[in-house]
């Protein structure tokens, strides 16, 4: 069920992670961004085949509620854009 | 050999991820055989426990949750540096690898980790229930299989299930190394990363190529998944459903912020409300045991120092208990519901405005009560630049120390009369020194924040558990630990400086022992704690403050609301049984003249600018101590002691000068 990373094609579509719907699903593709956070954020289970949902937005709009693997992290937004999904739906 | 047994002392550590029932099971092992033991060259404590049977008895280590082993908070690099044998961590015979049944997954990454340290290990599956709940229960001999034949036990720490048979498991003899335990053997995964130990330092140290760390976890992560491929294994649905109903009225986006705000107001007002009966009690039955004391003794110097020093000391420590129990017990049980990370959740967004984020909110709510635990909660924060920003502004947060000057200077000089027919002008004052805490605690971190150089932040990754039922035992005894902290922390350094400055205002000894008030006045006006108020009389006397308000400010190092006892034999104040000390010495302070000019000593002006002082002014030799030890830097204690006290001078000149030129004198 851990697949390895797919090859970039042009048709698919990626999406970061704080652009996501509450309730929508993603794929991990990649991580981009500063080593310290993606250090952190592939330690939490964000790793490529990870399936994460964003589950909701903190009453004020950030941080927001992801699923991961069984547990429940908040994310900022900023963060949450370091994560590139595809197959979001 | 690391792994070997050593006869006599044997030490085993408890590890795993946060939120495992880690501690809980700690608790439910060791019971009230526990202590707190210093870890040697990191600044921060380490709970140790003792298990007793009839064949023996073997120490256990209670490390903070991690997710890896590469440490961030000052927490995790304790528990790194024992399971790396650094630092002179004491030699472990064995790890207990704690997992939670309905996150396995998780718990295995780290397993990966713990196995490479090659330490004998016991795999503990807690929240055995919760899986047994789902219908899946925990399938201990198929796990043991997948993982080469490692020990597993599963138990339930809140509810004490297997939990007498770990206690023999432990107490029987030593564990197993696990027979494979490279990470590429155990599962076929074959990686080609270096020795982990190496890495682990240098990810420490930020120096290793993100794209080899994230390859590494990628690995560990399907380890796991190889692991648990032939296991049955079940998430905590139940639980987690149940959550997402609740959470959808706690976190809407409309009621979530008013509950919030609810939760915290009851929190506070709980807090103030009924420790103040109890903190009221202890400082009477102190007051008695000091007659009582000085009754049986008589006068001497050992009965002075007895009484005025050493009794007053315990009682300054005691008398904060009532309300820094009374908030962790509150904080515990929030945070052992899982409101606690909800909390920090909602109020991380006005937090992030100035450099902090929602981990910072209850070490904040805390410093309302006393600024040593508010500094001391933020041992767990892995961002050290947010450490750093917190501790640095939370002791402007109007600490319970600072009320009772508040109060008797509000009450000697503000006005009894109404704002609007119904507002209580003394009442906005104080809500107006709590409101100024808050907004100069806003200011003080974000101008920090713009000072500190800006390097890389690590990402907000708190989990939020599922709701739970606290077990009150665990509460009970995390209540105790904490409390416990605090003694050792604070109390013995208000202890010890109530001492010293009652040897400053006792030394020289006159040549009669004063019997009346005034001659108690004249003898502490020529002792050192007098001469040091003389001294630093010019440095105050631009804010319309003299001497006797310097002896005071002294004093108040030991806590703050020494002060009021101070200026009460400062200004010779007579108490006759039964009278209301304070209010004697609010109509002292009142009628107070300059000996000179005989001008009143305090106008409106100069009370409302000694005010905004000990707003800012940072009066507290146990919070100086504490923010030293936690930043592990003396200097930056000093700085911040230097920039409050001049920060404090000058708000109060300003407030003052305001105050006359609006014609309050």
């Amino acid at each position: 069920m851990v697949s390895e990373s797919p090859t970039p094609e042009i048709h698919v579509s990626w999406r970061a992670l704080d652009s996501l719907a509450p309730g929508q699903q993603g794929a991990v593709v990649a991580l981009r961004g500063p080593e310290a956070v993606t250090t952190k954020l592939a330690e939490a289970g964000f790793v490529p085949g990870a399936l994460i949902t964003l589950v909701r937005r903190a009453p004020l709009g950030s941080p927001l509620e992801v699923a991961v693997d069984g547990a429940r992290f908040t994310l900022r937004a900023e963060d949450a854009s370091a994560v590139l999904l595809h197959d979001a739906r | 050999m690391r792994g070997e047994v050593m006869t006599g002392a044997r030490t085993l550590a408890l590890v795993g991820n946060p939120n495992v029932g880690k501690t809980a099971l700690f608790n439910a092992l060791t019971g009230l055989h526990q202590r707190v033991a210093n870890h040697p060259g990191i600044t921060v404590e380490r709970h140790e426990g003792e298990l007793k049977g009839s064949h023996g008895q073997v120490r256990l280590l209670d490390l903070p949750g991690v997710r890896s082993l590469a440490p961030r908070s000052p927490d995790e690099a304790i528990t790194s540096a024992t399971l790396l044998d650094e630092g002179n961590a004491p030699a472990l015979e064995g790890l207990l690898l704690v997992l939670d049944a309905t996150q396995l997954r998780r718990g295995l990454f780290l397993l990966s980790q713990v196995l490479e340290t090659g330490l004998p290990l016991l795999v503990c599956v807690n929240m055995a229930d919760e899986a047994r709940a789902e219908g899946v229960p925990v399938d201990t001999n198929g796990l043991a299989r997948a993982l080469g034949g490692i020990e597993v036990l599963a138990v339930s720490a809140l509810k004490g299930d297997g939990v007498a048979a770990l206690r023999q498991r432990l107490l029987a003899g030593p564990l197993v190394a696990p027979a494979q335990p490279r990470l590429a053997d155990i599962a076929g995964v074959h990686t080609t990363l270096r020795p982990s130990r190496a890495r682990w330092q240098a990810q420490r140290r930020g120096v290793e190529e993100a794209s080899l760390v994230q390859e590494e976890a990628a690995a560990r992560w399907r380890f796991a998944a190889t692991v648990l491929a032939d296991v049955k294994t079940t998430a905590a649905n139940k639980l987690r459903q149940r959550s997402d109903r609740i959470d959808r009225g706690v976190l809407h986006p409309v009621f979530g912020p008013f509950i919030f705000v609810a939760v915290m107001g009851v929190v506070f007002q709980a807090v103030f409300t009924f420790a103040t009966p109890a903190a009221d009690a202890i400082e009477a039955a102190v007051a008695f045991a000091g007659e009582g004391l000085r009754a049986g003794l008589g006068s001497s110097l050992i009965t002075d120092l007895l009484v005025d020093g050493a009794l007053a000391g315990v009682g300054a420590v005691i008398v904060f208990l009532p309300q820094v129990l009374l908030l962790f017990l509150l904080l515990i049980l929030l945070e052992d519901s899982g409101y606690l990370s909800r909390a920090a959740f909602i109020a991380d967004k006005p937090f992030a405005y100035i450099g902090l984020s929602g981990r910072s909110f209850a070490p904040w709510l805390s410093s309302f009560a006393c600024a040593v635990p508010g500094i001391l909660g933020l041992r767990s924060i892995e961002d050290q630049r947010e450490r750093r920003i917190a501790m640095f502004a939370a002791p402007l947060l109007t600490c319970s120390a600072r009320l009772p000057v508040y109060t008797l200077l509000i009450s000697a000089f503000v006005p009894r009369s109404d704002v609007l027919g119904f507002l209580s002008l003394q009442g906005l004052v104080l809500l107006g020194l709590y409101l100024l805490g808050i907004l100069l605690a806003i200011l003080a971190a974000a101008l920090y924040d713009r000072v500190l150089k800006s390097g890389a932040r690590l990402p907000l990754l708190l989990e939020l558990p599922p709701y739970r039922f606290p077990a009150m035992h665990t509460v009970g005894l995390r209540l105790m630990q904490r409390a416990g902290m605090f003694l050792r922390r604070a109390g013995t350094l208000i202890l010890v400086f109530s001492v010293l400055v009652w040897a400053l205002t006792a030394f020289p000894r006159p040549e009669r022992a004063p019997e009346t008030s005034s001659e108690r006045a004249a003898a502490i006006e020529s002792s050192i704690a007098g001469r040091i108020g003389h001294w630093i009389e010019p440095a105050i006397e631009p804010l319309g403050q003299d001497w006797r308000i310097g002896i005071g400010l002294v004093a108040s190092f030991a806590a703050r609301e020494v002060f009021n006892s101070t200026l009460s034999v400062v200004y010779a104040v007579e108490t006759p049984d039964g009278a209301d000390a304070d209010a004697r010495l609010a109509d002292t302070l009142a009628g107070a003249r300059d000996a000179r000019t005989g001008a009143l000593s305090f106008t409106l002006p100069t009370v409302l600018g000694l005010l905004a002082f000990y707003a800012v002014a940072l009066q507290c030799i146990s919070t100086i101590a504490v923010v030293a030890r936690e930043s592990g830097s003396w200097r930056f204690a000093l700085m911040q002691f230097v920039f409050f006290a001049l920060g404090a001078w000058m708000l109060a000149w300003l407030t003052r000068t305001a105050a006359l030129a609006a014609g309050l004198g």
